[in-house]
C-alpha cells in the first residue's frame, strides 16, 4: 500500500488519529521547551552539524582508528556489508555460546536488519526488554516510532495486551501497575540470557569505547548479566573524540523526549575478565548513501526521531503509514536509498513545510532532500506516469499567449458548468474543498483595462 | 523609497491572477500608495512551482528562462507569495546563458511584505482595520524566507507581518495554540494526500475558530485558497483576505 492509502485508513479512526497528533505534539512541545533552556541551542546543532560533516567525509579513517583502539581494549570488532551479513555473524556468536534465548535492548539496526525473525527461525528466543518494545514484539509488529515504538497504542489497548500475555487483571489500565508485570516478566528473561544484544548511539574513534542511551536501564540489565555482549552499530555512528559526546548527548536527549539527559549513558570500553564484547560494525548501504551527494548528510541522523514528532503527516498517519523501518521525514530521505521502487510514495508523504529541519539537532535539510527525491522518483517512472496536465504545464507556462488563453478557459468553465462536473469524483480537490468563485476577469485583463 | 524611484515589477502568482485578481489589485495599489513605481510586466505566466514539486524541476527550465527574462529590466520583483517568491530564489534550475540575470534575480525579487519591511523600510503603516485577525504563517514565508521566526528555532521572537498588522487601529491579533503548522495544502500533496490536506486543513481552522478569529489572513493565497474552500464546503462562518487586502483597505 502506498502512503496516501495508509494515511486515509489511519484517519478513518478520527479519535484515534487526533489522539496521535496530540500526544506526538505533547514530545515536540516539551522539546521545545527544553530547547529554549539552552541559550547556546543553535550553536550547539551547528556544532554537532560540523562534527558529523567531519566524520562523513573522513569515515574510513575513523572507522579504522575505532577498530584498532576497541581491538587493543579486548572488543572483538567484525565488520557486516549487509544485513544477511550482520544476522549470521550474530547467530555464529550465538552459536559458539550455544545460546537459545537472548535478550536485547532497543536497536533500530537490527530492525533494519530484520534480526528478529532471522533468529526465531535459527532457534533462537528473542526478547527485546524496552517495555515499549516488548509491547509491539508483543503483537508481532514492527515499533512505529523510533524511540517511542507503541506510541500507536493507548493505555486500555496495553492492559488488555498484558492481561492476555502476562496474566495481569482484566481492565486495569494503572500504568504503575503494567510496568511493574513487565518488570517482573523481564527479570527472567534477563537471568537466563547468557548473550545480551545492543544497539550502539555513538562510537568513539579516539577511545574505542562506545556509548548506549536507554531510559530504562534495559541495556546495562542485560550487558551486565550475561556473558557476552553484541554490539550492532551502523558505521555512521562515530564521533571523533570522547568529548564531542558534550554536544551530542545535551541534543540527543533534550530533541527525542524533552529530557535534560537520557537516564543512562553507558560506555562499554572493555570486556569484564572472563566476558566477551563483539562490535558488529554494519554498512547495509550506507556507503552507497555517503556516494550520493545531495543525500550524504542523511548519514548524520542520531536517530532522535524529534523529525517524527514536529511532521503534520507522521502525526496524522502514524508511523505503520511509511512501511519502513525508519518512519517520518528522516526515513522518507533514507528509505528510498534502499529501495527506490518500494519507497516512492515517501518523498511526496509531506508538504515540504521544512519544520524536520529545523528541529533536527544535526541540521539535516530534511524537507530539501526530500524535495531532490521527488526528483530522482520521477526519473525511474518515466514519461508515462506523468499527468497529461503535468505535461501540458510547461508548455503553457513558457508561452504568455497559452498561458492567457488556458487560463480564460479554465474560468469561464468554472462559471459555466454544473457542480456536478466540477465536483466529479476525478476532481480530488473538490471531494472535501469547494473551489474558489471564478472571477469575471483575471489580473492580466483587469490591469490591461485598467492601468495601460 | 530611494529619491530616484527604482521601478519595482509586480510577479503575480498565476493562481492568484485566475483566481484572486482582487490581491493583485490590491498589492498593487497598496505599493502605489507607499510611492512605489510599479509596473506589471504583462507576459508572465508561472515560476513553474507546481511541477517542481511533483518531480519535474527538469521539466521548467523553459518556465525559469521565461521568468527571468520577463524580469530582467528592474530594480525589484515583488510578489504577493512566500511561496511563489521561494521558489524563484532557491529552485529555478540553472538556466544556460543567463547565469548573471539569474543570480540579480535571487537578490532583488521580495514577497511583498518584506519588501515593505526590509527594502521600504516602513517599520509602521498608519491605518484602521477594527476587525479579530487570526494569521495564517506559510511554511514557505516563515521557514523558507524567514519572515517570521519559527517555533522549532531558539530564537528572538520576531514576525514581520504582525508588526504591519498590530500598528493598525483596532486590530486585534489573535493568539494560536499552534503558531505555525502547515495548513496541509502543500502543491499537489493537496490531491495526492487528499485525507492528509484536508484534516490538516480542518485542524488549522479549529484553532482559529477556538480562538475566535474573524478574518482568516496570511501572505500565501494557496494556503488560504485551501483553508477556505474547507471552511466553505461544511458552512464554517469566518472570513478570508491576504494580507494584501487587508493593509490596502486599512490605508484607505
Amino acid at each position: 500500500m502506498t502512503h496516501p492509502e495508509n494515511a486515509a485508513e489511519f484517519l478513518k479512526d478520527a479519535q484515534k488519529s487526533k489522539w496521535h497528533d496530540e500526544t506526538l505534539w505533547f514530545v515536540r512541545d516539551k522539546r521545545d521547551k527544553v530547547s529554549k533552556g539552552i541559550p547556546e541551542w543553535e550553536q550547539l546543532r551547528e556544532l554537532a552539524s560540523g562534527i558529523k560533516d567531519n566524520v562523513l567525509a573522513n569515515l574510513a579513517d575513523y572507522l579504522e582508528e575505532f577498530e584498532r583502539n576497541a581491538t587493543k581494549n579486548g572488543i572483538i570488532v567484525h565488520w557486516a556489508a549487509d544485513s544477511e551479513e550482520h544476522n549470521r555473524l550474530v547467530l555464529e556468536i550465538l552459536q559458539q555460546q550455544n545460546c537459545t534465548a537472548v535478550v536485547k535492548s532497543k536497536s533500530i539496526l537490527t530492525e533494519e536488519c530484520h534480526l528478529n525473525p532471522y533468529l526465531e527461525k535459527h532457534g533462537v528466543e528473542v526478547v527485546d526488554t524496552d517495555l515499549g518494545e516488548r509491547i509491539v514484539q508483543f503483537l508481532n509488529q514492527p515499533p512505529s516510532h523510533i524511540v517511542l515504538p507503541a506510541i500507536h497504542l493507548k493505555k486500555g489497548e496495553i492492559s488488555e495486551l498484558f492481561h492476555e500475555k502476562l496474566h495481569t487483571e482484566k481492565g486495569n489500565e494503572d500504568p504503575a501497575y503494567l510496568t511493574q508485570a513487565a518488570r517482573v516478566h523481564l527479570r527472567e528473561k534477563f537471568f537466563a540470557a547468557k548473550v545480551a544484544i545492543t544497539g550502539v548511539n555513538f562510537g568513539i574513534a579516539e577511545t574505542g569505547e562506545f556509548v548506549v542511551c536507554t531510559n530504562e536501564g534495559n541495556a546495562d540489565m542485560g550487558v551486565h548479566l550475561a556473558d557476552v555482549h553484541i554490539a550492532c552499530m551502523g558505521i555512521e555512528k562515530i564521533l571523533p573524540r570522547r568529548k564531542d559526546l558534550g554536544v551530542f548527548l545535551r541534543l540527543l536527549a533534550r530533541s527525542a523526549t524533552g529530557q535534560p539527559i537520557t537516564n543512562y549513558n553507558s560506555h562499554f570500553r572493555s570486556p569484564s575478565p572472563g566476558k566477551e564484547i563483539h562490535l558488529i560494525l554494519v554498512d547495509n548501504g550506507r556507503t552507497a548513501q555517503l556516494a550520493r551527494e545531495k543525500f550524504r548528510n542523511s548519514l548524520k541522523c542520531i536517530r532522535c526521531g524529534a523529525c517524527m514528532n514536529t511532521c503534520p503527516i507522521y502525526r496524522r498517519s502514524g508511523g505503520f503509514s511509511y512501511n519502513s523501518t525508519v518512519p517520518g521525514p528522516i526515513g522518507s530521505i533514507l528509505s528510498p536509498g534502499l529501495d527506490l521502487k518500494k519507497h516512492s510514495s515517501l518523498p511526496f508523504a509531506s508538504t515540504l513545510c521544512g519544520s524536520c529541519t529545523d528541529v533536527c539537532p544535526v541540521k539535516i535539510n530534511i524537507h530539501e532532500q526530500l524535495y531532490e527525491w521527488r526528483q530522482e522518483v520521477t526519473k525511474t517512472q518515466g514519461e508515462f506516469a506523468k499527468g497529461l496536465s503535468m505535461k501540458l504545464a510547461n508548455g503553457i507556462f513558457k508561452s504568455p499567449l497559452a498561458y492567457k488563453i488556458s487560463g480564460s478557459l479554465m474560468r469561464n468553465a468554472l462559471k459555466s458548468l454544473p457542480n456536478s462536473l466540477i465536483y466529479h469524483p476525478l476532481n480530488v480537490w473538490g471531494k472535501n474543498r469547494n473551489l474558489p468563485d471564478a472571477p469575471k476577469e483575471s489580473f492580466q485583463q483587469w490591469y490591461r483595462k485598467n492601468r495601460s | 523609497m530611494k529619491a530616484n524611484s527604482p521601478s519595482v515589477a509586480l510577479f503575480i502568482p498565476c493562481y492568484v491572477d485566475q483566481f484572486y485578481p482582487q490581491v493583485g489589485i490590491a498589492t498593487l495599489e497598496l505599493l502605489e500608495k507607499l510611492g512605489c513605481k510599479v509596473t506589471y510586466p504583462s507576459g508572465q505566466t508561472c515560476c513553474g512551482q507546481p511541477l517542481a514539486n511533483a518531480g519535474y524541476a527538469r521539466d521548467t527550465v523553459g518556465t525559469a528562462r521565461h521568468f527571468i527574462e520577463t524580469f530582467n529590466d528592474f530594480d525589484y520583483v515583488v510578489c504577493p507569495s512566500g511561496s511563489c517568491t521561494l521558489h524563484v530564489k532557491e529552485h529555478f534550475p540553472a538556466i544556460a546563458g543567463l547565469e548573471k540575470e539569474q543570480e540579480a534575480l535571487e537578490h532583488k525579487i521580495y514577497e511583498l511584505i518584506e519588501f515593505i519591511t526590509d527594502v521600504l523600510k516602513i517599520e509602521k503603516l498608519e491605518g484602521k482595520f477594527p476587525h479579530r485577525v487570526g494569521f495564517h504563517s506559510s511554511c514557505h514565508g516563515q521557514r523558507g524566507l524567514h519572515l517570521s521566526s519559527g517555533s522549532e528555532l531558539n530564537q528572538p521572537p520576531y514576525n514581520k507581518a504582525r508588526k504591519l498588522l498590530e500598528n493598525l487601529a483596532g486590530l486585534e491579533w489573535v493568539e494560536l495554540s499552534r503558531t505555525d503548522e502547515c495548513c496541509g495544502f502543500g502543491g499537489t500533496f493537496a490531491v495526492t494526500e487528499e485525507a492528509l490536506s484536508i484534516q490538516m486543513g480542518k485542524d488549522r481552522l479549529a484553532d482559529h475558530r477556538e480562538h475566535k478569529t474573524e478574518i482568516l489572513t496570511g501572505g500565501d493565497m494557496s494556503c488560504i485558497m485551501h483553508l477556505q474552500g474547507i471552511a466553505t464546503r461544511s458552512k464554517q462562518e469566518m472570513k478570508f483576505l491576504h494580507l494584501a487586502e487587508i493593509l490596502n483597505q486599512a490605508l484607505s
